[in-house]
């Protein structure tokens, strides 16, 4: 922590470039600039965003060389046309001055953040020379990947041809992972991304945490405002009045933690009133005598006494939501990694939506279709010889997906064998995994590190090799195939010309790849080839794509009315309200509340979520979008902050229950808030010395996170559950 | 009920405090308005006295050059205070009637005009020897003197454009009106009454400082004697001391009177005047009103004077220099407080 | 013709969109907006109230940030449009000083610059760039003149307000409530 703390990252930008004369960069950089502002007069390339992975489709706007704007693609299903802010302001990306503009390689210890500028075949040689290393000592599986976004496709690519399945995104273990087991464990489904909300269609709308117009999942945020817009009931669970409670027509103040205890009286009231949908659940449900009787103690008066809120407001809320069902949504959230217990919280979400019949209903979660777009006949890959080291014999059962915090823990332990190589794509580990303490003991236990990254992020600052990767406006991309209520594809095309020596990943994951002797696994010569031989043997036109941006496919039933078998891929074949296998793993079957742990008198315990205007800790460092928010505020309630003698405006210092102090950070005093807890948003507080224009605005919430809870369902890594003082700094 | 107000806007040079006006302004509205004071007094005694030949009357020969002077500054800062400074020629090719610094962009060169005009006519017995040298200024000062219609004219128009400009300096703030600080009528008198005072206290200072030297140093060792021949000027008549030690007096309580009034004025107007007007009763900026306009710059002058007038006290430039502090601080604290009140930004109408 | 804006406070979640979107549009020098948001909180947890608002210049029927300009840089457009020619400014800032809502502020260049409503969009047939990006659809502009437009059957049939409206100046950006 304090190593971390105290971190300095080589100035990867101008800085650097200068002092080591690196002239053939900047005569290249200068040449490029001189082309660009030698073209005259106003263009458009349709593409598709990669500021957050809702990937809407898009157009850019180029004048004189230069990007101008970009705006939403009216045909893409997700945008209608509109980006959010973050897509809006993406275009800062590319004159964000933190961007790394050469390869890096480490030149001393790690963690010292010295480092040489290479070139990439110097850089792919140091990789493959290690990885051949460590496939010799260790197997191939023992190299590792984490990415987030379609970003990291090529890579995944790349080592399986190496011969690794081993990868992982935060955006399991850490996000939404619970609630996508608590679905798939209820209706045999999970949700994906994006979730099937039918949020276009629902005459209520619930949301529990969940803070709509605050997280700016594009097509949530539009079909939540036309729903406000006609006026459909909104109710907000929240220990904070989000942007989506003001809004509501019910908000409920609820005690942070006890959210589950919320659900089962929600449940109890619709069962014990008989308010649910009993033809369909008596048609589809699976167990519902045994989930009776499990929550028949569980009353509005019981939940009321845990849950902080009055019994009268549970129950109307209750019979409201019955009100409207089945055109009532109770929204799974994204971002549920809060107690150790969610995946059994995400669980009671979906069994509140069977009671409603929500759950392929129009207004509740449709059935989405994807456009059917062959696979690139790759040759096989080689079989691994050891099973996935994330999850060894399956501790956490129900685990849908790889865990990233398996793969760290088993680097850093070597057990059920060593990890050696790590591969990090777009994803800043230090502020995405919780307790940055194990991320870097883990790290020092590499051979091999390799960073892909567009800006010097405090990941990157670790790696023994940095990668710098064009922005998405300059390069060309995986096909988006989203799962939506009408199939689509979208493709991504260069808008400009990369500044510097800056590389698309495809071009780097390809020439690792020959560089391995893996060149047989890349058929293709460019990119390109590649997208049209899909788009093309799909009986789709690639020269239509590349004009469009988006190709629309055929809509098919999105409901069980119109024709939606209503099948279920659970072990019963229906909606378990009972669950056997969890019964038989040693669970509880029906979700069960228990307190959790509160926190030393007079500490508040640390929640946090999104701002509008960044994505997790990527964004800082856009010029446009660090201007909307520079660094965040610790909300406070405001008696509170009264009686601590605080006022908006004034510096803090949290201290968490480990003693770990924070950056400072500005008060938000606000009657928006519990008493009993702090919030702050996340992605800020960063330190790496490669984001100048980051570090050191606000403070870091995963710097707090020194405490986590795992889900013993599927692994998941709760951070809620941090409690933290505050040092007033004036 | 408790309120919270946030907004994302953070514009330099507007928020958190508007900080449009800097120092420039204040400096400029204080030069200005003494230069308006000399030509109103210089107007005024012409009118009166209608010499029919130069005379040593301090009001038109130290007058007009020290209002030349101020008036240059005041252009300077002015002219420093834009931000787009090569468009200033913009101001010449149009007039608005309702925009006073329009008004103020002709007043100001006109006005010019008017002091050099008189400085000139009395150039014979100010800078003689600089009369002898450019005999085209002799010259004019002869037509001006040939008949008494052209010296109450050169009257008037300093009498009238002095005081049209000693008024535009507060005008210019008070039709402002999103300050809500400035929004009364009674800123252009104040403002005029304050330069009057500053300009009579000058005036009185110099004869002061005359009279001083004869009595006090050897005859050609002071500055006063040096610059005296240096320029070959006639030694000022000290005849007006006294009417300008009225006028101090007269001028000083004339303005705690308007003060007064505009306190009244501004405490029984709407809320929103009478939050901008505690700004010049609590908080920092009250403390600089009170102690440097009010005591310093106006009680403590005026009683000086008074004691003066009793001959209680011998007559000394310390009253002078007090007033000039008071008007300088006048505009200061006006200028910056008026930015910082505002009419409730966001709370309205929800 | 009178152009209005009408911004939707129920809709509108505070994204800030309008204000990257204008910000590229316009090409607004780093550090400066031309709009923004505010967000209005009263009342005492959990029984709280919260307008989130979009704002801007308020393009008002009597501005006095026109009235007060010395060369007539600051003027107003067949429409309703106020705006500063900035080869008339000469950076007097009386403007900035005349206007209750603080919408105007000096460019680097020296000029005064604000919101234009977009007439270079106008004058295309589209929507303030502000108004065309809003995800959540609560900003609409058209002519208030008209009492047929979006944006009178809107104010005809919703409550709403103005930004200060004792100010006198009659702005032209309406909130619904």
């Amino acid at each position: 922590m304090h190593a971390l703390s105290r971190r300095r990252f080589l100035k990867i930008s101008a800085g650097s470039v200068a002092a080591l004369g690196a002239s053939g960069v900047i005569a290249s950089g200068f040449a490029r600039r001189a082309s660009q502002a030698a073209e005259k007069g106003t263009r458009t390339v349709p593409t598709y965003c990669n500021v957050c992975f809702w990937k809407c489709g898009a157009i850019a706007t180029v004048r004189d060389g230069k990007i101008w704007k970009i705006e939403g693609n009216p045909l893409d299903p997700l945008s209608n046309g509109r980006l959010c802010p973050r897509g809006t302001g993406g275009i800062g990306a590319n004159y964000d001055p933190d961007r790394l503009r050469t390869p890096l390689i480490r030149v001393s210890a790690r963690g010292k953040e010295q480092w040489k500028e290479v070139t990439w075949d110097e850089a792919f040689d140091y990789i493959a020379e290690r990885m051949g290393k460590i496939k010799e000592e260790h197997g191939p599986e023992s190299v590792a990947l984490f990415s987030h976004g379609i970003g990291g496709t090529f890579f995944k690519h790349t080592l399986r041809a190496y011969g690794s399945a081993n990868g992982a995104a935060p955006s399991f273990a850490q996000c939404r992972g619970p609630r996508d087991t608590g679905f798939e464990l209820t209706f045999g489904t999970g949700l994906g991304s994006p979730e099937p909300t039918d949020i276009e269609n629902a005459r209520c709308i619930v949301l529990i945490g969940c803070h709509l117009g605050e997280n700016m999942h594009n097509t949530q945020v539009q079909e939540f405002a036309a729903a406000v817009q006609r006026k459909a009931t909104v109710i907000v669970a929240d220990p904070r009045f989000s942007v989506a409670a003001s809004k509501a027509k019910h908000y409920l103040p609820v005690k942070p933690g006890t959210d589950l205890a919320l659900l089962l009286g929600w449940m109890n009231v619709l069962v014990t009133e008989k308010l649910y949908d009993v033809d369909y659940v008596t048609e589809h449900g699976h167990g519902f005598d045994e989930f009776c009787e499990a929550i028949a103690t569980c009353t509005p008066e019981w939940a009321a006494a845990e849950t902080g809120l009055n019994v009268e407001s549970i129950r109307e809320t209750a019979r409201e939501m019955a009100r409207h069902r089945p055109a009532t949504l109770v929204h799974p959230g994204r971002r549920v990694n809060w107690y150790g217990d969610d995946a059994q919280r995400s669980r009671a979400i979906a069994l509140l939506n069977a009671l409603l019949g929500s759950w392929g209903r129009k207004g509740g979660f449709y059935t989405p279709s994807m456009m059917p777009i062959p696979d690139y006949p790759y040759p096989p890959y080689p079989e691994t010889k050891r099973p996935k080291v994330d999850n060894p014999d399956k501790r956490y059962p129900f685990a849908g997906d790889s865990i990233t915090t398996g793969i760290r823990e088993a680097t850093i332990t070597g057990k059920p064998y060593p990890i050696k190589g790590w591969f990090v794509y777009a994803t800043n580990l230090i502020q995405a995994l919780p307790n940055q303490e194990e991320t870097i003991r883990a790290i020092q236990n590499l051979d091999l590190m390799v960073v892909i990254d567009v800006a010097g992020s405090e990941i990157a600052g670790w790696a023994d090799v940095v990668l710098p990767e064009a922005t998405y406006l300059e390069r060309f991309e995986e096909l988006h195939i989203g799962p939506f209520k009408q199939p689509f594809v979208g493709i991504r095309q260069p808008v400009v010309e990369p500044p510097h020596d800056q590389k698309p990943n495809w071009w780097i994951a390809k020439r690792l790849a020959e560089k391995l002797g893996l060149g047989a696994y890349y058929p293709w010569e460019d990119v390109e080839d590649y997208l049209k031989w899909r788009v093309e043997d799909a009986g789709l036109s690639y020269a239509e794509l590349k004009e469009k941006g988006i190709l629309l496919g055929e809509k098919e039933p999105l409901y069980f009315a119109d024709g939606v078998p209503a099948e279920f891929d659970t072990p019963s074949g229906k909606i378990e309200f009972y669950s056997e296998q969890l019964a038989e793993a040693g669970f509880d079957p029906v979700p069960r509340y228990t307190p959790h742990e509160e926190g030393p008198p007079g500490s508040f315990r640390l929640l946090f979520g999104r701002a509008p205007v960044h994505t997790f800790a990527t964004t800082q460092t856009n010029p446009l979008l660090s201007e909307m928010m520079k660094e965040n505020e610790l909300w406070l309630n405001a008696a509170v902050a009264r009686r601590l003698k605080l006022k908006s405006g004034d510096r803090v210092r949290l201290r968490n229950q480990d003693g770990i102090t924070s950056h400072s950070i500005k008060v938000k005093a606000t009657n928006r808030i519990r008493t009993d807890c702090v919030y702050m948003v996340h992605g800020f507080g960063q330190t790496a010395k490669g984001l100048p224009s980051a570090a050191g605005n606000g403070a870091s919430t995963s710097q707090m996170v020194t405490r986590y809870k795992v889900d013993p369902l599927m692994g998941g890594t709760a951070v809620n559950v941090n409690f933290v003082t505050l040092e007033s700094e004036s | 009920m408790p309120l919270e107000f946030t907004t994302t806007r953070d514009n330099p040079g507007i928020d958190p405090v508007l900080n449009a006006w800097l120092v420039a302004v204040p400096i400029d509205l204080f030069v200005v308005a003494i230069a308006a004071g000399l030509m109103v007094l210089a107007g005024l005694h012409l009118l009166i006295v209608r010499p029919t030949k130069p005379q040593p009357m301090a009001t038109c020969t130290v007058g007009p050059m020290l209002g030349v002077i101020l008036l240059s500054v005041g252009l300077t800062a002015l002219f420093l205070k834009l931000s787009h400074k090569l468009y200033v020629w913009q101001l010449y090719l149009t007039f608005e009637p309702t925009a006073p610094i329009s008004w103020g962009s002709y007043l100001m060169p006109l006005s010019y005009g008017a002091l050099l005009l008189n400085l000139v006519a009395h150039l014979p017995v100010t800078l003689p020897q600089l009369a002898e040298r450019i005999p085209v200024l002799a010259r004019i000062s002869g037509v001006i003197f040939a008949r008494p219609s052209r010296v109450i004219a050169l009257g008037a128009v300093n009498l009238g454009l002095g005081f049209s400009l000693g008024i535009y300096t507060g005008v210019m703030l008070s039709t402002l009106h999103a300050r809500p600080l400035w929004n009364s009528p009674l800123l252009g008198p104040i403002f005029l009454i304050s330069g009057l005072a500053a300009a009579a206290a000058v005036l009185h200072a110099v004869l002061v400082a005359v009279a001083r030297n004869e009595r006090r140093t050897a005859k050609g060792k002071s500055w006063i004697d040096r610059l005296a021949r240096w320029t070959g000027g006639s030694k000022p008549d000290a005849a007006i001391a006294p009417m300008l030690r009225w006028g101090i007096v007269a001028f000083l309580t004339l303005q705690l009177v308007v003060i007064g009034l505009y306190f009244v004025g501004m405490l029984s107007a709407p809320d929103v005047s009478q939050r901008a007007v505690t700004l010049l009763l609590a908080g920092p900026q009250a403390l600089l009103f009170w102690v440097l306009v009010v005591g310093v710059g106006t009680v403590a002058p005026l009683a000086m004077q008074l004691l003066e007038i009793g001959q209680k006290i011998r007559a000394t430039i310390i009253p002078a220099l007090l007033v000039l502090i008071g008007a300088f601080a006048l505009r200061y604290v006006l200028v910056f407080a008026g930015q910082e009140s505002h009419w409730t930004r966001g709370i309205a109408g929800f | 013709m009178r152009y209005a804006m009408v911004i939707d406070t129920r809709l509108c979640v505070g994204c800030m969109n309008c204000v990257v979107a204008c910000k590229t549009e316009n090409n607004v020098p780093d550090g400066f907006c031309r709009d923004w948001i505010t967000e209005t909180v009263r009342g005492e947890f959990p029984d709280v109230r919260l307008e989130i608002r979009s704002e801007r210049c308020n393009h008002c029927d009597n501005p006095p940030c026109v009235s007060c300009c010395p060369t007539g840089a600051s003027h107003v457009r067949e429409g309703g449009f106020v705006m500063v020619e900035k080869n008339k400014c000469i950076g007097c800032k009386a403007c900035l000083l005349a206007c209750p809502y603080d919408a105007r502020f000096t460019h680097p260049d020296g000029y005064v610059s604000k919101c234009t409503f977009c007439i270079h969009r106008i004058a295309e047939g589209l929507d303030p760039a502000c108004v065309s990006v809003c995800p959540t659809h609560c900003m609409f502009f058209g002519d208030v003149d008209d009492p047929a437009s979006g944006v009178s059957k809107l104010l005809t049939t919703r409550q709403h307000h103005t930004l200060l409206p004792e100010a006198g100046c009659r702005p032209h950006v309406f909130f619904l409530t």
